[in-house]
């Protein structure tokens, strides 16, 4: 086994890809290096302006509370402040991220106005004359609070009487398809496969918020062009969904603003959220004059949207000789107060289950659950890097339940070129059986014979690149109420409009009425599978030695997983 | 909201105009330009030009530190060198050049290493227009409205084995403590005649951990005796809880911590 | 309350500014004198993002009251470069010390500051010089491995 990346790539992806890529195995240079090293890479804060006042937040200091009313006097008399911005001078005050593509009900003011949902929430921005004279009299803005009752784990949130987050989510968990309280994974029939299973293994795995915490914070600068237009520099690491929020909460068209970014000085995830941008072109709009919306070190780390806590429930069904014949997830995303993000981080993170291991009966229940922390977003390989982290522990936890040594049993149950995944698309390229036996060369770990000689593109495919004969269905956690036709509308609504609270939800139906909207549902759209009337439980095969002839029976083709809108057929 | 920056050329206007009390003393100003850059903004802030706050002369068998010279400053005077150890563990190299011994003795927690060496070894302060030194183990007990520290007369060790200095911290090399601690115990005999340890990051301010000095008093410095010290070194102590530590963990590894260290002095 | 004018050497070039009340050098450098390559990251001397030299050591620009550096040298990045790269930048563009860029300005000057004093670090003093400036981005071997080429005289390799 050679040790070169560029050797690696030539055996095992020579088919993959034509030899013409000149760069990679070379260094090269950055093409931004030179403006680092001499300091002169623009980042957002690097452009002066005559006359530039700055913006501060005054902020929820409860987890969740009322707000009776807003006291901006004392800090609009304090000189140097030029104008104080409360809620209702926000032109469109309620916003979801991913409202741009028709992905999740609008749920989050730009300022908060009758509630606060987490610590450092903000209520006010106050613009001055200088950094520290905004800071000064955003301290003077006067709330009176109510304060209410919070949550702050994602299991109690989703317990019956627990406070309630978004009025829109009674149940706090976000809404999928406009259907179910979770995304759901079904493939084969895990409760059978986990009762016919010689061990059932099972773990909890949770992993903390994590901030992003880039050396440069967040924020933008706006002013006024003489064209009519508004120029916005920003840390934006998503440029265009900036211009488009900023759009849309203002209500300008998106000509009148120019928007200038991609210096960015480090995001992994965190500078995403158009956070910023919109509260500086309104202060600029209102005053006339460049404004400055920069968040502190200390807002980086307290409201900056951090990578979301997340917790993993895994019962993983192996046979004696260590194969995983079933894998069950049960899984909830901490989103804070808000969606931002994490509705998204979940359907990547079920299209990512069971991880790269062949794994013929798998099903995953996960929630996007509300609590009054900070709403979390984007990080480094969001919806992926946590579950891996549980998958990989549970790897090892099973391995030792068998008696298998780690790296063995991964390249036992690992995925190979022609393998049918969970989510109903085959695999190619599959190289975890190749890391595995590298890793073990490099530490040391005496693998199996069967493991030293195993390999992606030889025993996948056959029985193991077909679709479960039967995939076990049910409707667990539907709600009523939402808009399906739409990804995850609520019925009756159009994007960027006041939301209203609907009907009661099924959120926390008892199971007499989940039964009963089985029966009056039988649809059941995500997985797209034919219901057989086989009840067989799904074995894995074993490698093949040789190729099976193609599938028999007809069965619905694979289904291509579209980054946003769920699964679609091929 | 804005501060009054007042800079007087000799440390005695300085010390005056620190009387009325509504002034601050600004000296390196790593801690108070933090404060300032948050909002918490002095009505006065008042400095001085004065060099002899950046002297180091010997004063008998002590040494006498102005209260301005930085961690950097004494770095490089040999005549400190049982310092040095503390010294290097203040903050990374920035930090080092700006920061001063006499702010070091006002750092809050868990700041204040050097200020655990210099109670261990015995320090005195010399206030600015007063005559005579006070112990740094008063002016740490009471640290608010003290007037302007001068300087630091700090005896120097007889022996150089007699003195060492632990921090502990997570961040390597430049975190905040979990623990810190100076541990002077002057040998006659081969026993302990005057025992003093102090502990850093195990209070408001650095303290004397007087259960574990009292074990190692009259004793000679064997396994029985370190062991009886960090048994009982958090003894009557109520450490702190912050992101770095809980004051749980704090309690049950600064007897570890010290063990650690006498251990090492032992083996000399 | 009034500004009070400062005069200081900048990068070898006398420069004269109004400080405001209370200013840093930080804000005083960008804002008054239009020097940008000091970063903001934390004001409260945590990222030294910011660090300048004053006087030849390495300062938190952050916090430096910034009148206090009336009469004094001030040397920063953007003073590094003449008509040729120092030394050190060509080093950080070859070993990829820099991926955002943002640490950069004031990783520079930490490593200068070393250099100028011990021209010839060990690791270990390589370490220290920059233990006082984070970096989220490079996880610091390509910094350091520059730092070190530079006293090796191997920049090029
Ligand atoms: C990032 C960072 C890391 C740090 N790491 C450490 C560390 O590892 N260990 C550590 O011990 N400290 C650390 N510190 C704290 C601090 O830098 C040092 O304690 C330093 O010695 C303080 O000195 P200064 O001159 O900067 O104090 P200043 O900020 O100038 O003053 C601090 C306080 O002391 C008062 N004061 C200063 N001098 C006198 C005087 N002569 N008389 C009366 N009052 C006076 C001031 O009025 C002020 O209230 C760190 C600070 C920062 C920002
Ligand atoms: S900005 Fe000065 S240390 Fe971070
Ligand atoms: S290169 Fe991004 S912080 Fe260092």
């Amino acid at each position: 086994m050679s040790d070169g990346m560029i050797e690696f790539r030539k055996e095992f992806f020579a088919d993959e890809r034509d030899d013409t890529l000149n760069e990679i195995g070379k260094p090269t240079r950055r093409q931004d290096i030179l403006g680092h090293v001499t300091g002169r890479s623009p980042f957002y804060d690097d452009h002066l302006f005559q006359g530039l006042l700055h913006m501060r937040c005054a902020r929820s200091p409860h987890h969740a509370a009322r707000i009776r009313r807003i006291d901006t006097s004392e800090a609009e008399r304090t000189p140097g402040v030029v104008r104080v911005l409360i809620g209702r001078d926000v032109p469109l005050n309620l916003n979801t991220l991913l409202s741009l593509l028709d992905f999740g009900i609008d749920d989050e003011p730009v300022l908060a106005t009758d509630r606060v949902r987490y610590r450092g929430e903000p209520v006010a921005a106050v613009v001055a004359d200088s950094e520290a004279t905004a800071r000064a009299a955003a301290a003077k803005v006067r709330v009176e609070w109510e304060v209410l009752p919070h949550v702050l784990d994602v299991e109690e949130a989703i317990r019956p009487g627990a406070p309630v987050v978004l009025d829109i989510y009674p149940g706090n968990r976000f809404i999928y398809h406009g259907k179910y309280d979770h995304q759901k994974l079904r493939y084969g029939d895990v409760e059978a496969a986990l009762r016919a299973a010689d061990h059932v293994v099972e773990g909890r795995y949770q992993m903390s918020p994590i901030e992003q915490a880039p050396i440069e914070t967040c924020g933008a600068i706006a002013a006024p062009e003489t064209n009519d237009r508004f120029v916005c520099y920003s840390s934006t690491q998503a440029l265009f969904f900036s211009l488009a929020t900023s759009s849309k909460l203002l209500r300008l068209p998106s000509s009148r603003l120019h928007f200038i970014g991609g210096t960015v000085g480090g995001g992994f995830g965190g500078k995403v959220d158009s956070i910023h941008e919109p509260l500086a072109i309104l202060g600029a709009m209102l005053t006339g004059r460049p404004c400055k919306y920069m968040w502190d070190r200390e807002e980086e780390m307290q409201v900056g949207a951090p990578r979301g806590a997340e917790r993993w429930y895994i019962s993983d069904g192996v046979m004696r000789d260590g194969r995983i014949v079933a894998r069950k997830f049960v899984g909830y995303f901490d989103s804070g107060a808000y969606t931002r993000l994490s509705s998204y981080a979940i359907i990547k993170a079920v299209g990512h289950l069971p991880g790269p291991y062949t794994i013929p009966n798998v099903s995953a229940d996960v929630s996007c659950v509300y609590t009054n922390r900070t709403p979390a977003t984007a990080m480094r390989g969001f919806g992926i890097t946590g579950v891996d982290f549980a998958i990989e522990a549970h790897m090892d936890k099973v391995a030792e339940v068998v008696g298998m040594n780690p790296i063995d049993f991964r390249i036992l149950n690992a995925y190979r070129d022609g393998d049918m995944k969970a989510h109903r698309r085959s695999a190619k390229n599959c190289a975890l059986i190749e890391c595995c036996q590298v890793v073990a060369e490099k530490a040391g770990v005496q693998l199996s014979n069967a493991a030293r000689t195993a390999s992606s593109r030889q025993g996948g495919g056959g029985d193991r690149g077909r679709l479960p004969a039967h995939t076990a269905l049910d409707q667990s956690g539907r709600v009523e109420g939402f808009d399906t036709g739409s990804y995850a509308r609520k019925a009756g609504q159009r994007p960027a409009t006041q939301h209203q609270v609907p009907a009661p939800v099924a959120a926390r139906a008892s199971p007499a009425t989940q039964a009963a909207s089985v029966q009056s549902r039988p649809r059941v759209e995500e997985t797209r599978v034919a219901p057989s009337a086989s009840q067989t439980t799904q074995q894995p095969a074993p490698p093949q030695q040789h190729p099976a002839p193609p599938s028999a029976p007809p069965r619905s083709g694979p289904i291509r997983f579209s980054s946003l809108s769920g699964f679609r057929r091929r | 909201m804005t501060p009054a920056v007042e800079t007087y050329a000799t440390l005695a206007e300085a010390a005056r105009a620190m009387a009325s009390g509504d002034g601050v003393y600004l000296a390196g100003g790593t801690l108070l330009m933090r404060a300032v850059n948050a909002g918490e903004v002095p009505r006065r802030i008042i400095r001085t030009t004065d060099r002899t706050l950046r002297e180091i002369a010997p004063v008998g068998d002590a040494v006498r530190i102005g209260a301005g010279v930085t961690m950097v400053e004494l770095l490089q005077n040999r005549e400190l060198a049982f310092l040095h150890a503390a010294a290097r563990q203040v903050g990374g190299p920035q930090i080092r050049a700006m920061g001063t011994v006499g702010g070091n003795l006002f750092a809050p927690h868990p700041y204040g290493d050097l200020a655990v060496a210099l109670l261990a070894l015995g320090a005195r302060v010399v206030m600015a227009g007063q005559a005579g030194a006070r112990p740094l183990a008063d002016l740490l007990r009471d640290r608010a409205r003290t007037g302007l520290v001068a300087a630091i007369e700090c005896p120097r060790p007889r022996d150089a084995r007699s003195f060492g200095f632990l921090k502990v911290s997570r961040v390597h090399p430049r975190g905040a403590s979990v623990v810190s601690i100076g541990a002077h115990l002057p040998r006659e005999g081969g026993r302990i005649r005057g025992a003093r340890i102090a502990f850093g990051a195990m209070g408001a301010a650095p303290l004397q951990a007087s259960a574990a000095e009292r074990a190692l008093e009259g004793q000679a410095l064997d396994a029985a005796a370190i062991a009886r010290a960090g048994a009982v070194a958090a003894q009557g102590i109520d450490p702190p809880s912050d992101s770095l530590a809980s004051s749980w963990y704090r309690r049950e590894v600064s007897g570890v911590h010290l063990r650690r260290l006498l251990e090492s002095m032992e083996r000399g | 309350m009034a500004k009070k004018p400062v005069t200081f050497t900048l990068n070898g070039t006398e420069r004269a500014a109004f400080a405001d009340p209370g200013q840093n050098l930080l804000d005083l450098l960008r804002r008054g004198v239009g020097d940008l390559t000091p970063k903001y990251g934390c004001a409260q001397g945590g990222c030294g993002a910011c660090t300048v030299l004053i006087d030849g050591a390495p300062h938190l620009s952050c916090l430096v009251l910034g009148e206090t550096v009336e009469g004094r040298a001030v040397e920063t990045a953007a003073g590094l470069s003449g008509a040729a790269l120092h030394p050190l930048q060509e080093a950080f563009m070859v070993h990829f010390a820099a991926q955002c860029g943002y640490c950069t300005p004031g990783m520079l000057m930490a490593a200068k500051a070393l250099l100028d004093q011990t021209p010839k670090p060990t690791r270990e003093e390589v370490e220290e010089a920059i233990s006082g400036n984070l970096c989220r981005c490079t996880g610091y071997e390509p910094i350091i491995a520059a730092i070190l080429s530079v006293a090796n005289g191997s920049v090029r390799a």
